[in-house]
């Protein structure tokens, strides 16, 4: 099992799954490609990132032996190594991943947006995504959190988020289907709504709650309104099955409504019977109109009634119409709903007296419009919803004085505190704690009220019992008084014939889950059971007792599934929320709400909608609105998918968890999180993206601007105590190089400055990256790490405070700064550490040791890339490597016992058809569409002759892509492809993958390079690279039109690895094979094994070097798998993969002669012999190993030594040896260290250039400073010089940051001298046609993705032949180069031919000329006196065919025809349509 | 040569070299003029003189061989 899909975890499941195992992949997030593939390029090459990883994700998709299982982590291990059995927990990813087509539609129907992670935050992304157009698995996820507190809240249960999402992408109509699912009347209660969601609103924490009842208003009356023009189709009408059993509901206020509403879209026939002249129940008669105007309520009602309810208004049901009789007449069940119609009284003297009403009883006639004559002073009494909403239209109706009195004292009135409020405004005076004891008439006409104090309204135990104090009264003069202090049910529904039970209150009895009364068949709910309730609540019973009659009506279980628990509502989400007030409905003038009836509050205009359902936070992440499950042609979107456990058993346990970037807010001295242009560098790489959030512009997220001058700081959160993370992040200033340089690309005027502490360009081509960063791209380097950044209020620019060396403290502007964030562990890795039984260092990297950095603290759990500790891609590479091939050893001997082999369908067979080329022209995101007109491109295809189907991709390398392939290929019967895209060097091997299970041979393929080699080299030349793409596409397409299917047959292999060079990588190398059940032949040119390591007597963590290497040799020279070689050399090297043939010279000058399947170079290297400083001259004046041995052997030079001096860069970082030696400061430091622990008082001196303790070698940097080491920067203009006079040293050095010369009097001189390639390096790669670099190490094939390989195929790369590099590392490569031969050695045969020469017999003259001519010496005259070439051994290179005189011999795939096909369309007007 | 007296040059390119480092131009953003057309061998060592006369024939003001 390999956890992590980053590129570590994938090089590490596609070696493992390369050399016979099965692997299985865990990622946590929805796709693999981690980091890397958030990279917008990588140093030194400036390659693409996302396009190198590309087909690498690719591979691993494909990978018959690879299960990639997304969205999980491991839970727990348990067992042992070779036997552990691990658990694994998988979310769900709402995605059946195997029916997902990855179309997106989904996507584009999501309305939410979240704030995008894969950008860093820069934009947004929907709920249901892909985290990057490339990604893999390519379905699509959904991201989902618990339920939002809105929805939670509701007693309904109403998805606030989901409706608001969807009003704000302008989907009205969806958002109103949605809001219907649990509200019928939704104008009506968008506007009357209590709206308890809105108080629990995570928003309200933040600024202010959302407006969710308006918005709901809004969606409903923009509806409507929309409907009436004819722009939105009306509601569908459910199918009624007049089969069904019949309903009758009783009551048509909100609960009856709702549940007819809902029984109805059930097909069931439903009958509401309403005792009153108009339906509504409370709705109708007791809000008025201010609140909820009645044409509203009614559009509302007649919405539902329309579904095919049938609606008797005026017909009670009573003893004339018992529910007796309906059950007679057939009806199958009934839910009473009918409401508390009725006002309670008082029972004080004068309550009869006229002018003294009932406030339902008032409401109701002000609703209905009669005519009502109020005095000038009104009473009303009670402190409820209702008193308010009588006094409030008491108000409307003239009377100039009202005043509202009740028991209760302010707080604890029952009216919301909304309603109160307005009706202050509106001029009603509030009175608390007044109890009413008589009401007194003067001339027969109410005249005032006596009210005493009320001490208390509720008892100890909370109950509604009032106390007074008689002896405090007071009287208000009224005309009239009107009673709102509670209300009761009408119960004369009830007959006797019936058991439906009341309680002492009179309120109906039902129970609380069911709403089933006593009464068989009978239903009952709404404020007739539970008292006067909001509307919200009478619609959520009509909800429950619809299912109620469905399910009593089928006959199931009334309560199963029915309690819900408790859900702990979603928080706010995380990242950055600006603030942003509610917005307001409008409202009328207080003049017009005092003389009319009008809607008070008037319904948002679209953009008020728009904005304020925009300040949704979208707690819940997906919005459940449900339209992916729309949209999904596929099926794909499954929202009840429940997270599942896994149980695997595997044998070993790779962990590449990779790393965070550095938290820059924690440096709160740079502004991050404060200041908008201050920004991480994982967010500039995104900035710096074509397919990022500004398409490859670099703009400033304050204001889109191009920033001009951009200022990076390095080493945040890196080389830092202060935050806890003193060690070195060993990328950022190449990745900060690398941005500065990329961004230059992108834009010529921008001014790149790198504030750093020391340049570490430590790796293999840095140097030279770095230099030219400097002098071609013109990156100013400050030597100095700033102390604050200020941002200027007007324009948000940037002032950054540093020291120069030269003008002392200076501010500098700029307009943009750029963070270089160090890493960090992963957040997760804790708790996976923990997990798994791991030990971790005190920074939270695994703890592992120097000899083995791959082995965790558990047997059989290895560990690979960031993990271990920072590094750089190839790093990461190589670590990945060194863990699988850690990881199989245990389990070497099952290899092959899991694999399945792929298997492509039978190939069509085309030999007789005409060419049918299906075109695939890629868009590349914006890499190609930006300079070529793709469309132009595509419609020019589409003309060229045998073209039968062309097509465009914004990907064409993207999953989804190859299945549209795939697919045309099968539908369009095609027998050639053509993808006009990027490099056939990096892609045509995944696209002939695709064409072969299109049941095409994979050589019916070409490609036309239309980006590296066209949009890329022509971005100023617009028009002419569109013609340039046609030229390209039309010559490719006449390629293929004469391609011609070729078939590969098996060959066995040598199962014998050749290791050359038997220093510490060849060893480690010969050993691991051997581990494998491999033979191995270890070659060493010198008479003992041991190479550099000999010299070499400890490092930081490893005492005991010597002993080590003894250890290392003996067991190398013991086991019976590895044959020894020493003081021999390699005379000749030939043969191909899997069987080489080498002949070596041997110590008596025997040649013996080697058959071998694979070769590891371990060539080693050597140190430089200085010919600067007087080395040689003085006997004072040693390398640093010369050095080291003196220490280990307490030499009297070293042991006496009162002053020492060390020099760095000798003989490296110089014009002619333009590399950094990568060791020698850690080196330097390590020695210094040892010599102030023999003798702590002596002065020791490092001059250096920039001191390159990358990584954890910077703990001991640190360590040696404490020590009291003292480090002088020296600027490589002003190197120091060493002279001698009479035995006396002295060094005299310009020390760069005091500007001061030195003289130093030294006892020693210790020289830190480069490492060298070997010396005969170009004779040993000529002989075995090895490519070298610049510097004549060994090149690797790729230097980020394939740093162990060699272009000669089954030729590994280990130890300082690659480049310099500590013993740690290259005993990483040694195991790293073996994983990588293991994919070799351990395959069952090798696949040869293809594209190779091929002789035609009849024709051959045995003229030799193939024979003389070939590099790799494969032609030969067989015995039948005709050329023969051996498929397995031909190089494919043609040399051989264009030399015969007789055109005896064909490359197959590129014949004379196929090459010349091209330059016969090389002009358009030669095309014959 | 057409009208804007641009020279129209084939190129063969070596699988290998020429062509990785065409492709290496791209990656680098290197600027060169649009009116060369590359032709992919798997070794230039395949060219016979054939091709370029065919090359010429076929419109070429120039070709050009890298490998």
């Amino acid at each position: 099992m390999v956890v992590g899909g980053g590129i570590t975890g994938m090089q590490s499941a596609l070696d493992l799954a390369n050399s016979g195992f099965k692997v299985y992949l865990v990622e946590k997030t929805s796709s693999i490609g981690g980091r890397m593939s958030q990279l917008d390029k990588t140093f030194p090459t400036n390659d693409c990132s996302m396009c190198m990883i590309s087909p690498k994700l690719i591979e691993v998709a494909k990978h018959r032996n690879i299960e990639i299982i997304t969205n999980a982590e491991v839970e727990a291990l348990e067992g042992e190594k070779g036997n552990f059995t691990v658990s694994v927990l998988k979310n769900p990813r709402y995605i059946d991943i195997q029916k997902c087509s990855g179309c997106g539609d989904c996507v584009q129907a999501c309305p939410v947006e979240l704030s995008n992670e894969f950008e860093m935050g820069l934009n947004t992304r929907k709920a249901a995504y892909k985290r990057y157009p490339q990604a893999i698995p390519g379905a699509v996820a959904i991201s989902k959190g618990a339920r939002p507190p809105c929805k939670l809240t509701c007693p309904a249960g109403c998805n606030g988020q989901g409706y608001i999402a969807l009003s704000s992408k302008g989907k009205y109509l969806e958002a109103l289907n949605h809001i219907k699912q649990w509200i019928p009347l939704p104008a009506a209660v968008g506007r009357i709504c209590h709206h308890p969601c809105e108080q629990e609103c995570n928003r309200g924490d933040i600024d202010e709650p959302l407006g969710i009842a308006p918005l709901k208003r809004f969606i409903a009356d923009i509806v409507r309104e929309k409907r009436k023009d004819g722009s939105l189709p009306p509601e569908e009408k459910p199918v009624i099955d007049p089969t069904k059993p019949k309903i009758a509901v009783i009551g048509s206020g909100p609960s009856g409504l709702t549940c007819a509403y809902d029984l109805v879209k059930h097909g069931f026939p439903v009958t509401i019977y309403e005792a009153a002249s108009k339906p509504g129940g409370q709705l109708q008669w007791a809000i008025p109109k201010y609140r909820l105007p009645k044409d509203v309520l009614a559009a509302d009602i007649q919405d539902i009634i329309n579904l095919g309810i049938e609606l008797k208004l005026n017909t009670p049901i009573n003893d004339k119409l018992s529910l007796k009789d309906l059950k007679d007449q057939g009806y199958k069940a009934i839910y009473l709903a009918i409401g508390a119609q009725k006002s309670r009284s008082l029972p004080i003297k004068g309550i009869e007296l006229p002018g003294v009403s009932l406030a339902l009883d008032f409401l109701r006639d002000v609703n209905l419009g009669k005519e009502i004559k109020l005095g000038k002073r009104v009473v009303v009494i009670g402190g409820g919803n209702v008193a308010m909403d009588v006094a409030r239209s008491a108000r409307r109706l003239g009377a100039s004085k009202v005043l509202a009195v009740c028991l209760e004292s302010r707080p604890e009135m029952p009216a919301h505190s909304w309603e109160i409020e307005e009706a202050e405004e509106e001029g009603v005076s509030i009175h608390n704690s007044w109890g009413p004891t008589e009401i007194i008439a003067k001339a027969g006409q109410v005249s005032c009220v006596v009210f005493q104090k009320c001490t208390s309204v509720f008892d100890k135990d909370k109950k509604f019992n009032p106390s007074y104090d008689p002896s405090i009264t007071t009287s208000i003069d009224c005309d009239n008084v009107i009673i709102a202090i509670g209300q009761a049910t009408d119960q004369s529904v009830l007959s006797k014939a019936v058991r439906v039970k009341t309680t002492g209150g009179g309120w109906l009895i039902a129970d609380p889950v069911t709403l089933a009364t006593d009464e068989e068949g009978i239903f009952a709910g709404g404020d007739g059971v539970s008292g006067p309730k909001s509307a919200v609540e009478a619609i959520a019973h009509g909800h429950e007792a619809a299912v109620s009659i469905e399910r009593y009506l089928l006959g199931l279980d009334l309560r199963e599934g029915r309690v819900k628990s408790r859900e702990e509502p979603a928080p706010i989400p995380e990242g950055e929320h600006a603030r942003k007030h509610r917005i307001r409905n409008n409202r009328i003038l207080l003049e017009k709400r005092l003389t009319s009836f009008d809607e008070m509050d008037l319904t948002y205009s679209e953009e008020e909608a728009k904005a304020e359902a925009e300040r949704c936070l979208n707690c819940g992440l997906c919005s459940e609105c449900l339209q992916c499950v729309a949209v999904c042609q596929a099926k794909a979107v499954d929202h009840l998918q429940k997270a599942g456990h896994l149980t695997l058993a595997v044998g070993s346990v790779v962990l590449a968890p990779g790393f965070d970037p550095f938290d820059a807010t924690i440096k709160g001295e740079y502004g991050y999180g404060r200041m908008p242009n201050v920004i991480t560098s994982l967010e500039f790489e995104r900035i710096l993206s074509a397919s990022g959030p500004f398409q490859g512009q670099i703009r400033r997220p304050s204001d889109g601007k191009h920033a001009v001058k951009i200022a990076w700081i390095q080493c945040v959160g890196s080389r830092d105590v202060s935050c806890g993370r003193d060690y070195c992040s060993s990328v950022c200033c190449m990745y900060a190089t690398k941005q500065a340089i990329i961004a230059r690309e992108h834009e010529s005027t921008i001014q790149p400055t790198i504030f750093y502490n020391d340049i570490r360009a430590q790796g293999k081509g840095f140097e030279r990256y770095y230099e030219s960063a400097r002098t071609r791209f013109n990156v100013r380097y400050i030597n100095s790490i700033p102390s604050m950044v200020k941002e200027l209020q007007k324009n948000h620019n940037l002032l950054v405070e540093y020291t120069s060396e030269t003008d002392g403290r200076v501010q500098e502007e700029f307009d943009a700064v750029v963070l270089s964030i160090g890493m960090v562990p992963s957040a997760s890795t804790k708790v996976l550490a923990e997990r798994i039984g791991i030990n971790l260092d005190r920074f939270g990297f695994c703890a592992t040791h120097e000899t083995d950095p791959n082995v965790t603290s558990r047997p059989g759990v290895y560990v690979a890339g960031a993990f271990v500790s920072p590094m750089d891609i190839p790093e990461s590479v190589m670590s990945a490597s060194s863990a699988a091939c850690l990881a199989s050893q245990e389990i070497h001997e099952v290899r092959g016992s899991m694999v399945t082999e792929k298997t492509y369908p039978p190939e069509k067979e085309i030999t007789e058809e005409e060419p049918r080329v299906g075109v695939f022209i890629c868009r590349c995101g914006s890499n190609i569409a930006r300079v070529v007109d793709v469309p132009a491109v595509l419609t020019y295809a589409k003309t060229l002759p045998h073209v039968v189907h062309a097509e465009e991709n914004l990907y064409t390398c993207s999953t989804d892509t190859q299945d549209k392939i795939i697919k045309a290929i099968k539908e369009g019967d095609l027998n050639r492809i053509v993808v006009a895209s990027c490099s056939p060097r990096t892609h045509e091997p995944l696209f002939q993958d695709t064409i072969q299970e299109g049941g095409l041979n994979k050589y019916l393929f070409e490609m036309a390079n239309i980006r590296d080699q066209c949009s890329w080299v022509h971005a100023t030349h617009m028009p002419q690279s569109t013609s340039k793409a046609k030229d390209l596409v039309r010559m490719a397409v006449a390629r293929a039109i004469t391609l011609l299917p070729l078939h590969q047959s098996r060959a066995e292999i040598t199962r014998r690895a050749l290791i050359i060079g038997g220093g510490l990588a060849g060893i480690t190398a010969a050993q691991a094979i051997a581990a494998q059940g491999f033979e191995a032949v270890l070659v060493e040119k010198e008479k003992l094994l041991g190479g550099n390591l000999r010299r070499l007597h400890y490092t930081e963590h490893i005492a005991d070097l010597q002993g080590l290497l003894a250890t290392l040799i003996a067991q190398v020279e013991s086991n019976s798998l590895i044959k020894v070689y020493k003081g021999a050399e390699v005379k000749s090297l030939s043969g191909y993969l899997g069987n080489y043939v080498t002949e070596i010279v041997a110590g008596g000058g025997s040649t013996e002669r080697i058959e071998h399947g694979v070769v590891i170079i371990a060539t080693g290297g050597v140190e430089y012999k200085p010919t600067e400083y007087l080395y040689g001259k003085s006997p004072g004046i040693i390398t640093q190993l010369e050095l080291e041995k003196k220490i280990v052997d307490r030499d009297a030079l070293v042991t006496d030594a009162k002053s020492v001096v060390m020099i760095q860069c000798v003989g490296s970082r110089e014009p002619e040896h333009q590399y950094c030696s990568r060791v020698c400061c850690s080196q330097a430091i390590n020695n210094a260290i040892k010599l102030k622990e023999l003798n702590p008082g002596r002065e020791i001196t490092v001059l250096y250039r920039d001191i390159r303790s990358y990584g954890m070698h910077e703990l001991q940097y640190r360590k040696a400073r404490e020590m009291g080491v003292t480090f002088i920067h020296f600027d490589v203009e002003k190197k120091p010089e060493v002279t001698q006079e009479v035995g006396k040293l002295t060094v005299k050095v310009m020390d760069k940051t005091l500007g001061k010369e030195l003289l130093l009097n030294p006892d020693i001189i210790i020289l830190s001298a480069a490492i060298r390639p070997q010396l005969d390096a170009e004779e040993f790669a000529s002989k075995l046609k090895l490519p070298l670099t610049q510097d004549k190490f060994v090149m690797e094939a790729h230097m980020k993705l394939r740093p162990l390989d060699l272009v000669n195929e089954g030729m590994y790369l280990c130890g300082l032949a690659h480049s310099p590099k500590t013993v740690s590392e290259s005993i990483v490569q040694a195991k790293g180069a073996v994983s990588r031969a293991l994919t070799v050695l351990s395959q069952p045969y090798l696949m040869v031919g293809g594209i190779v020469s091929v002789v035609d017999s009849e024709k051959c003259a045995a003229c030799l000329t193939c024979v003389r001519s070939c590099p790799f010496d494969v032609p030969h005259i067989n015995e039948e006196g005709v050329a023969y070439i051996e498929v397995a051994a031909c190089q494919g290179c043609g040399i051989c065919a264009s030399v015969c005189p007789r055109k005896a011999i064909t490359l197959q795939h590129y014949s004379d025809e196929q090459v010349m096909a091209k330059t016969a369309v090389l002009v358009e007007s030669a095309v014959e349509k | 040569m057409n009208e804007l007296n641009e020279p129209s040059i084939v190129a063969f390119c070596c699988h290998y070299c020429a062509y990785s480092a065409a492709d290496l131009a791209g990656s680098m953003r290197l600027e060169y003029s649009p009116n060369v057309r590359i032709i992919k061998l798997m070794c230039t060592g395949k060219l016979d003189t054939l091709h370029l006369l065919k090359a010429f024939e076929d419109g070429a003001d120039a070709v050009f061989v890298a490998g």
